[in-house]
């Protein structure tokens, strides 16, 4: 079969990168980034797992078929967590009772419809 | 062997005998069923388990019909009502209109479309079945323990902390059932990709296969959403977990979104393979190629995608952002277009063709028109400001009933009457047949349309009572329902009977392209005598003047048109 | 019954079988991340709701139980990768050494999970049951605060409350305080059993193929269950890559 092998070299060297990564995850998160902390830690991991897709699950040797396969799942993902984002992130915070005016009535007159 | 036909089998089959050996008679015994791993049998499985479900949903559906006779509500309690309506939903939709056709036409006939012996893992099709009998037996246990109260949408914190019903057996089947979806569109986009015969390119697939391929991709893509979000709905009932619970912080809403962005593309799931035996059954009975087979490919990759991005339109009126709902009242009109195309395309193969009347026929322009109306009336929904009025009400009811029964039921009935020789070797009785879709047709408009205008009116959803002025649509609406029952009915007697008593078909009793029609009713087990291979291209009425059409030629080499 | 190695009947060759299967566990590994996507969808919109609280919570795990689970399980996924070549170079015997190793491997990160819940159920921090996120602050000896510890965790709170109070006037700021990090631990728990679950699942897994290559079933002209259930492993690697970050190294800097 046309199957490429990937060396043990290679293996230990995507290993040593992974426990790199890892290491520096850990020192970011006491370090004071203020929003960026979040950002660093996800780019970390996205990093690793690219690593790990690429060279131990053989992504980077795979059909184009299987890349594409791979990309949907992810796409699929960002589709789902940005467009539910785009709800929350762009709703604007109810005003607590106390701040809004008080809601005018209607005059309830003979003849008229009722009120509502 | 000529390369201008499809080829003949070495033992052609003799047209008033059934052949000697087939997929029915090849063993015997309830193991050789239960035990199968013949897709086709697999079908025959699915068929009568659907069919089952068909009928728990369709009796919750008439008592409420009749519960809906006068106002005032005097069938059932309003508790027992709100039970009706969740149950004959998750029956209809989880247990018949999702598996439907995919599981029973989809795996009967796919790998005999492809010129393969069966589909790429026989083993996980047969547990896909099982699967399916499990989640329905943990959904019947539900309906029988107490019901089901909460609207087949499960909307929280009425699902996960408040409901008295039976919930948690119901989401447990409903999240095993999953399963069940996925296997099957794993197993028919593996299929479609490794398992073609040789010459058999992508684009010269049956339209047939290419609406399975993208109800497949929506199988895989969307169905594991459910299943976490049905997961986290049962964990927050019977753990107290906090999700979705506003006294923990957490939001109804996301449990919507998260709902949705299945259900939105399950009702794709639902109405692709309809349209795919649309595509079929139209160059059929009119005897020509069908018009803008690429585009009608593409389109149905199209809604499968752009279904994805559409599902927040369930919820317009929940407090969501605006720019949001803009934007998905936006998305929700361009997925509108790729069906148009279809509906565009089929018409178009009409023109100028030599039309029959058959039954397939019949339910196939029945589809077209009922879609039509479905469809439209899903654009008034998705514009926000009428979306505000008709939010819950029975224009909803109606406009999703337009399509999931005028359009997928009737593409199912549609797909089963047209191949129905293929599958039992005898033909059903035509002129009943048409007589039961031509009532099918008048019953189920006369169900639904009403419900159009009382929705219009303002009649609520859901409601188990209404005010006096509605009860003439209601009236209307249930008399619809009841010749709507008899359409179901006589199909079911007459098919069973066709079974023993019809008429022997012969290979291809239509005429009808696809590689299907080339081999034996019933096929073998291993589907053809020998391996086809394929150099002719899908609905070539026009050059194999032995399908019957009027002025074809004998066929001209034509390249290929383009590789996987 | 098939023996593995052997062409299944609905295929024509054993190219299209081995493609077929490598496929199929793709296909299926998809669903898997639309699957785990779903709650981790839920974790991105409470934490955006609640960063306070998932901090207070998260800062209650153990930081060295998780890296060190980390590194084991990235081991494991070394170790699976070496089996796979193994098998690709017919090394038969070091197909089963490898696989055993990832097996015991994939324990020890069970193991060490078993540790941290029944650490959190002795420091009320189960949903549900008594859940207390201000438990370890009261009581320190219980849950093995030194005094430095507990000074922090108590500066924690006592910030976590004024924030709950400043958000939510009319709410009292310990109680919203409980309900925001019982949902950062209905989610932790949650999406680690889920993880769990599906470590155990590949355990089952990694035992059949322990089996089948004791057998020496495995070489470089058939190892296509070895490659798949590799593929799988590696993917529930990958969701702990994840896992980690998103529950572990939430403000530990403000700690």
């Amino acid at each position: 079969m046309s199957e490429h092998i990937v060396s043990p070299k290679l293996y230990f060297a995507v290993f040593a990168a992974l426990m790199l990564g890892t290491a520096i995850t850990v020192w970011a998160a006491y370090v004071d980034l203020g929003r960026l902390n979040i950002v660093v830690a996800l780019g970390i991991a996205t990093i690793k797992m690219t690593l790990v897709i690429l060279f131990f699950m053989h992504g980077k040797y795979s059909s184009r078929r299987t890349k594409l396969i791979i990309a949907s799942g992810f796409f699929w993902l960002a589709i789902m967590l940005v467009l539910t984002l785009a709800d929350y992130t762009t709703r604007h915070p109810e005003p607590s009772r106390s701040q809004l005016a008080p809601v005018p009535t209607l005059q309830s007159e003979a003849g008229s419809l009722g009120s509502v | 062997m000529s390369s201008t036909q499809p080829p003949l089998s070495p033992q052609p089959q003799v047209e008033n005998q059934l052949p000697r050996e087939h997929y029915l008679n090849a063993t015997y015994g309830i193991r050789s069923w239960l035990l199968t791993t013949d897709h086709k049998r697999i079908a025959l499985l699915y068929l009568i388990s659907v069919t089952f479900f068909f009928f728990i949903g369709g009796i919750f559906a008439s008592l409420i019909r009749i519960h809906l006779l006068t106002p005032g509500g005097y069938l059932v309690t309003p508790e027992t009502y709100n039970k009706l309506f969740t149950m004959h939903g998750v029956a209809m939709i989880f247990f018949f209109l999702i598996p439907s056709i995919p599981a029973v036409l989809g795996n009967f006939l796919i790998p005999i479309m492809i010129g393969a012996k069966d589909l790429a893992f026989p083993k996980i099709n047969l547990l896909s079945w099982y699967i399916y009998l499990v989640g329905g037996a943990f959904v019947l246990y539900s309906f029988a323990t107490g019901g089901l109260d909460t609207g087949w949408t499960f909307y929280t914190p009425l699902s996960s902390i408040y409901s008295n019903s039976a919930v948690t057996p119901a989401v447990i089947g409903i999240f095993i059932n999953g399963f069940s979806s996925i296997l099957t569109g794993l197993n028919f986009i593996i299929t479609v990709h490794t398992m073609r015969a040789p010459g058999m390119t992508w684009f010269r697939l049956p339209l047939f296969v290419w609406a399975h391929y993208a109800t497949s991709l929506i199988f895989i893509l969307g169905t594991p959403v459910i299943a976490i979000t049905l997961l986290l709905a049962g964990l927050e009932r019977m753990f107290h977990m906090g999700f979705f619970n506003p006294v923990y912080g957490g939001d109804p809403i996301l449990f919507q979104h998260l709902f949705w962005f299945y259900s939105h593309p399950a009702v794709y799931i639902m109405i692709l393979p309809a349209m795919g035996v649309i595509s079929e059954i139209i160059p059929t009975f009119a005897r020509k190629p069908i018009f803008g087979y690429d585009f009608i490919a593409a389109s149905s990759i199209g809604i499968a995608v752009i279904g994805f991005i559409v599902w927040a339109h369930h919820m317009f009126v929940t407090g969501q952002a605006t720019y949001a709902a803009l934007a998905f009242s936006f998305l929700s009109y361009l997925v509108a277009i790729p069906s148009a195309v279809k509906v565009f395309n089929w018409t178009a193969t009409l023109y100028k063709g030599s039309i029959s009347f058959d039954t397939p026929m019949l339910y196939g322009l029945g589809f077209i028109g009922l879609f039509t109306i479905g469809g439209l009336t899903g654009l008034f929904l998705a514009c926000l400001g009428l979306d505000i009025h008709l939010h819950d009400t029975y224009f909803v009811v109606a406009h999703f009933h337009y399509i999931m029964v005028g359009g997928a039921i009737m593409g199912y009935l549609g797909g089963i009457h047209f191949w129905w020789p293929k599958i039992t070797g005898r033909l059903y009785p035509e002129y009943l047949a048409r007589i039961a879709a031509i009532t099918l047709f008048v019953g189920f408009n006369l169900t639904f349309f009403p419900q159009f205008i009382l929705g219009y009116l303002g009649m609520p959803r859901r409601y188990h009572d209404y005010p006096p002025e509605y009860q003439v649509l209601n009236v209307m609406s249930t008399a619809g329902a009841s010749i709507l029952a008899l359409g179901y009915l006589l199909p079911m007697i007459y098919l069973t009977w066709s079974m023993r008593y019809g008429k022997v078909a012969g290979k291809n009793p239509w005429p009808a392209t696809g590689l299907e029609w080339t081999t034996d009713s019933p096929p073998l087990t291993e589907n053809f005598h020998e391996t086809p291979v394929v150099d002719w291209e899908p609905y070539d009425f026009l050059h194999r003047p032995e399908l019957g059409l009027l002025g074809a030629t004998s066929k001209k080499p034509v390249p290929a048109h383009g590789d996987d | 019954m098939h023996r593995t190695g052997e062409l299944y009947g609905q295929f024509q060759t054993l190219e299209q079988q081995k493609e077929s299967a490598t496929l199929g566990m793709w296909v299926f590994l998809i669903t898997e991340i639309l699957f785990f996507g779903g709650i981790f969808m839920a974790y991105t919109i409470n934490r955006h709701a609640y960063p306070t609280a998932f901090g207070v919570g998260g800062n209650m795990l153990d930081l060295f139980l998780g890296a060190a689970n980390t590194v084991v399980l990235i081991a494991s996924s070394l170790t699976m990768a070496m089996a796979v070549w193994a098998a690709q170079t017919s090394k038969k015997p070091l197909v089963t050494v490898f696989l055993i190793l990832t097996l015991i491997l994939g324990g020890v990160f069970l193991g060490v999970k078993v540790v941290e819940y029944k650490q959190k159920f002795d420091h009320h921090l189960i949903p549900g049951h008594n859940f207390d996120i201000t438990y370890c602050s009261r009581n320190p000896a219980a849950c093995h605060l030194s005094d430095a510890d507990l000074i922090k965790e108590k500066k924690e709170i006592k910030e976590a409350i004024e924030v709950e109070n400043s958000a939510d006037p009319e709410g009292a700021g310990v109680t919203a305080l409980n309900a925001h990090a019982q949902l950062y631990f209905s989610l932790y728990f949650g999406m680690t059993g889920l993880h769990a679950l599906h470590m155990v699942i590949g355990a089952g897994l990694l035992l059949w193929l322990i089996l089948e290559a004791r057998k020496g079933r495995f070489d470089a002209n058939y190892n296509t269950p070895v490659e798949n259930i590799g593929l799988y492993w590696h993917f529930v690697d990958i969701v702990w890559i994840f896992l980690f970050p998103l529950l572990y190294l939430i403000n530990r800097h403000l700690a």
